[in-house]
């Protein structure tokens, strides 16, 4: 230790860094706490690496106690989660179990030969999929664009009770939304609008437009109103500066919204359970249901999940250097 | 009190030097002003005498004690920070208060020596306030008094006056220069404006590029800037730089008429530097230029700046081009209209050479 | 180019009077500064002038005609902001043509780039065209603001401290070239800043405000010499004017605490108690001088020597040409310039002329 007093550390310190850090305890405290960062992140994953695990296991390997760590994947939680299927006559698997000695079988005859269920058809999950993709993609977009407007008005124009008004919207966001499904289902199967695409885009645009408004201000307010006032001076209309010199600016902070919104409508389930039946029903509730039909295919909820899981992990990698700066702009003001 | 040594001190980040080796020597008692544009390494330079930046290479020493690798708080050295970095939450008597109770001293103590440094400073009537309602100016004097009654070996101050407004700025400069001369605290100080350098260092380290261009009194680095950098740096403007050149024993300015000899100084020691004859950089202060009809230099006037006890003319000798603008001082009642001729000669004592190639000043011989 | 007059504006932000009853004129082609400190009502003035915000009361007349209720685009002025005043996701190139492509103009482009070139040109920032903002140092990016300002050839240059923000010999170069390109070119400009170098140095005309008001509009020569009121002789002039109280006792001036004394000026009649401004420039060493005093703080600034000097219980600030050799505890002798004295009354303001 004292020879770190006299000498210094052994390797020449070229980053910014205080002397007390660079000693060696400091170090190796700095090693140690990396370490336990790791170790936590690690646990965090097992879940996800489970299911990615489960969605790629044969029945077999699902349910084997203890649970098998290396195993041979296979596709039949996949062909499970995009087909109907019924139990295969007796018959059906006998002249299954003569082909497979002669030769080889196709991927269905082969789930079918092993779980003893033959297809009938297509499930309903790509449909399902389908009505989230658009159900959240569209209330995404409306409560972006609405909340930018009103956003835009709050930070820039003197709106009367402007403190009150804002305090109002984020008001919606201050019960459980699910207190008032009773009370929305009635109303909708009333409009007719229970199972209803429009229905459910209207609801989560709804929802989200007091996150959408409040998350915008802030960003906008970030934004010097001189560019503007440059602009308008320079010739333009106030409209023209919105979309020319507002806009480009506010994009991180757009991008970082959007993906707060796209999250909750993707993810929103009681609604969905209560609201839609079937042509509107988007993929949580669908999933989730998935449970109650006959033997519980865990492969084959596990693939779904995955599935359900990849757009949004798409959508926020694809933007995730807008969301880190967006919610760090956002975050740090004086 | 303190002695601070910096022996071959380097800094890099990554590859890049942000200061090169650097050796500096601070008496007991002194002021020194590390004096440059913002990224020269000043400030890194300091963070490392403090410990809050860890040196790459070389020691430092502290009343000849090997510091280097002690912990900040071990150093006894206090620093003041541009934004003040007082405690919000705390009344200024606390934020005073704050570095004592952290050492463990008595509630006596602690009050006694707070009340010392609070009138040294003239803030009684401000200690129950909290730092969000005092100004800028109060809140330095604050910060202060914070460094000043943990009674450290040394004073480190990073742009205390940066936040602050011109006016206030010039109040408090004086007001820090008067805190050193009753108080005699060794400190180094750390700045980017040359006024406040000059106005208050016995010794001023400029630095530029991570290299320390020169160290030397106000009057040294102001009437002898060792290389064309300082020369610009120092002054409001800087020094006048144009080029000439030396044949026959006198140097001609590039525009001029006249050749005039070379100044008494030079006499050897430009030959020398030159082998003879060859291109030299001439500098001159604005003050050192004298406006007459029979000047050796003419040129237009580009703009014309009236300081309120003085005027500034901004003459162009070149052709047209903003690099030909030299700066002479002139009497604050002379008027002269934009593009109207004038000449003007340098004062032989006040002019000064420098290598157009190596951008070193050329020495001038002590004359007797 | 136009000339612009203010007439009683007046504007208030909920209780708090920002302008109160401005009235002034800039004048075609001339180089007008509005000095002020902070929250004196330069930058609202400057807002009202190019119609982003409306006065209560009052009128603004360009040319002698009332532009009220013209919007900011019919106004044709040019503004150039203290910062934030480069469109941050377009190239410097752009960023200059932005005005004139607006759908006010639709200068088409040849004529735009032709523009886009002599701008660049008269500022010294053609290499910087392709580049995006963002990576403009600050010296730069004012430029290329100017620049933006100038294509457009406005009625009217405003320009809200635009020097503010930049390091010191920044800031004197380009003040240099904006007073040789106001001059060369003639535009009128109205210039807002709370630096009294900046207004002595540019303008040909000042306009002091303070908490609202107009308190004196001069040249730079009639501001620093005839200081309407002690505000103003303490706002220009660096280092500050040395600000006494005295009294007038047998003919003779007295500062209070020292042993100070000037003749009472007969020319003007003065009260028993007045202040007295001295500049520093006129407080002069002379061994023979008639007063005497400690020199308790010397700051050498390289071209003078501000030296503090404690005479009886007063101190006064003494500026000197060159590094000074005088030493701390000192004894200087000195003489005070009596016929650049400056006499105020007790509410501040100038007495005689």
């Amino acid at each position: 230790m004292s020879d770190f007093y006299e000498t210094g550390p052994s390797k020449p310190v070229t980053e910014s860094i205080r002397v007390d850090k660079v000693s060696p305890k400091a170090r190796r405290m700095h090693n140690i706490r990396a370490i336990v960062v790791v170790i936590l992140a690690i646990l965090m994953l097992i879940p996800i690496l489970v299911m990615t695990q489960t969605a790629f296991k044969t029945r077999a390997d699902v349910v084997s106690v203890p649970p098998t760590i290396v195993f041979k994947p296979s596709l039949e939680g996949f062909v499970f989660l995009f087909t109907e299927r019924a139990i295969a006559p007796p018959g059906r698997i006998k002249a299954l179990q003569e082909a497979a000695e002669t030769g080889d079988l196709s991927l269905f005859d082969r789930v079918a030969l092993n779980s003893g269920q033959e297809i009938t058809g297509l499930s309903d999950y790509v449909g399902r999929l389908t009505n989230s993709l658009i159900i959240a993609g569209l209330s995404t977009v409306f409560a972006v664009v609405l909340g930018l407007f009103a956003a835009y008005a709050f930070s820039r124009f003197p709106v009367a009770g402007k403190d009150d008004l804002m305090f109002f919207i984020l008001s919606t966001r201050m019960l459980p939304a699910v207190v008032v499904t009773i009370p929305l289902f009635i109303m909708y199967r009333q409009l007719g609008m229970h199972d209803t695409h429009i229905g459910m885009i209207l609801l989560y645009t709804v929802f989200n437009l007091s996150l959408s408004v409040w998350l915008l201000k802030g960003f906008i307010d970030e934004i010097p109103i001189e560019y503007e006032e440059a602009a308008l001076v320079d010739g333009y209309t106030r409209m023209q500066a919105f979309y020319k010199i507002v806009l480009p600016q506010a994009i991180t902070g757009i991008a970082a919204t959007a993906v707060f919104c796209l999250i909750f409508a993707w993810n929103e389930y009681a609604f969905a359970l209560m609201l839609t039946s079937d042509t509107a029903r988007t993929a949580p509730p669908s999933i989730a249901t998935m449970l109650g039909r006959g033997g519980i295919e865990w492969s084959a909820i596990a693939a779904g999940s995955l599935g359900f899981l990849i757009p949004v992990a798409v959508v926020v990698f694809l933007l995730r250097n807008y969301l880190l700066r967006g919610v760090t702009f956002g975050a740090i003001r004086q | 009190m303190a002695t601070i040594e910096l022996q071959k001190v380097e800094k890099k980040f990554g590859a890049n030097h942000a200061v090169k080796p650097m050796d500096l020597t601070i008496a007991d008692g002194e002021f020194v002003c590390l004096l440059g544009p913002s990224g020269c390494g000043k400030t890194t330079t300091l963070r490392m005498i403090s410990g809050l930046e860890a040196v790459t290479a070389g020691k430092i020493l502290l009343n000849g004690k090997n510091v280097t690798w002690s912990h900040p708080s071990e150093r006894d050295i206090a620093f003041v920070f541009q934004f003040y970095a007082l405690y919000p939450h705390l009344n200024v008597y606390d934020n005073i208060a704050f570095p004592l109770r952290a050492e463990g001293e008595k509630k006596e103590a602690v009050e006694s020596r707070v009340n010392e440094v609070v009138d040294i400073l003239r803030i009684e009537h401000l200690l129950k306030t909290k730092p969000g309602k005092l100004s800028g100016g109060d809140k330095q004097r604050v910060a202060l008094a914070r460094a000043l009654v943990r009674r450290p070996a040394a004073f480190l101050m990073d742009e205390p006056l940066g936040a602050l407004d011109a006016e206030l700025r010039e109040a408090m400069r004086a007001e820090i220069k008067q805190l050193h001369v009753a108080q005699n605290a060794t400190t180094v100080y750390v700045t980017h404006d040359q006024v406040e350098a000059m106005a208050l260092g016995d010794r001023i380290v400029v630095m530029s590029d991570a290299v320390v261009q020169q160290i030397g009194t106000p009057a040294e680095v102001y009437y002898d800037p060792a290389n064309l950098f300082v020369a610009n740096f120092i002054g409001s403007p800087g020094m006048n730089l144009i080029a000439g050149k030396l044949h026959d024993g006198r140097v001609q300015v590039a525009g001029g008429v006249d050749t005039i000899p070379v100044p008494v100084g030079y006499r050897n020691t430009l030959p020398a530097a030159l082998n003879g004859a060859g291109d030299v950089t001439i500098g001159f202060r604005p003050e050192s230029a004298i406006l007459a009809d029979d000047g050796d230099i003419a040129g237009e006037i580009y703009a014309v700046d009236m300081h309120g006890s003085y005027k500034l003319l901004h003459i162009n000798i070149g052709n047209g081009a903003t690099s030909g603008i030299v700066h002479v001082r002139a009497d604050r009642m002379v008027t002269f209209p934009i593009g109207s001729a004038v000449r003007f000669s340098i004062d032989p004592k006040m002019m000064r050479f420098f290598d157009p190639q190596s951008k070193q000043a050329i020495q001038q011989e002590v004359t007797q | 180019m136009s000339s612009v007059e203010l007439q009683h504006i007046t504007k208030k932000f909920r209780t708090v009077t920002a302008l109160n009853d401005v009235s002034f004129t800039v004048k075609n082609r001339e180089f007008f500064v509005l000095l002020g400190p902070t929250g004196a009502g330069k930058t609202t003035t400057l807002r009202i002038i190019a119609a982003l915000l409306h006065q209560d009361s009052g009128s603004v007349l360009f040319d002698g005609e009332s532009v009220d209720d013209w919007t900011p685009a019919d106004r044709d002025v040019a503004f150039v902001f203290q910062q934030y005043s480069l469109y941050p996701t377009m190239t410097v190139y752009d960023n200059l043509a932005f005005p004139l492509r607006s759908p006010m103009r639709k200068t088409p482009g040849p004529e735009i780039k032709e523009k886009v070139q002599r701008a660049a040109e008269i500022l010294h920032i053609g290499h910087l065209l392709d580049r995006k903002t963002a990576n403009l140092s600050g010296g730069e990016m004012q430029r290329v603001a100017i620049g933006r300002a100038i294509v457009r050839e406005p009625r009217i240059f405003l320009m809200d401290e635009p020097l503010s923000n930049l390091d010191a010999k920044l800031r004197e170069s380009l003040r240099v070239e904006l007073q040789h390109m106001q001059k060369t070119q003639g535009n009128t400009t109205l210039f807002v800043t709370h630096d009294q170098i900046e207004a002595l140095t540019m303008a040909d005309r000042i306009g002091v405000l303070n908490e609202g008001r107009i308190v004196q509009v001069g040249t730079p020569n009639d501001i620093y010499d005839r200081p309407a009121t002690t505000f103003v002789a303490q706002l220009v002039g660096s280092p500050r004017i040395n600000l006494f109280d005295a009294r007038v006792e047998d003919s003779q001036l007295w500062l209070v605490g020292s042993k100070i004394s000037v003749p009472c000026p007969t020319d003007r009649t003065m009260p028993a108690t007045v202040q007295v401004g001295i500049r520093p420039e006129d407080i002069q060493p002379d061994p023979k001088g008639k007063f005497s005093g400690e020199v308790i703080l010397t700051e050498p600034l390289g071209v003078e020597t501000i030296l503090h000097i404690r005479s009886g219980e007063q101190v006064l600030t003494s500026l000197i040409p060159g590094i000074s050799s005088m030493r701390l505890h000192d004894t200087v002798h000195f003489n005070i310039l009596r016929d650049r004295l400056h006499y105020f009354d007790d509410s501040g303001k100038r007495i005689g002329q």
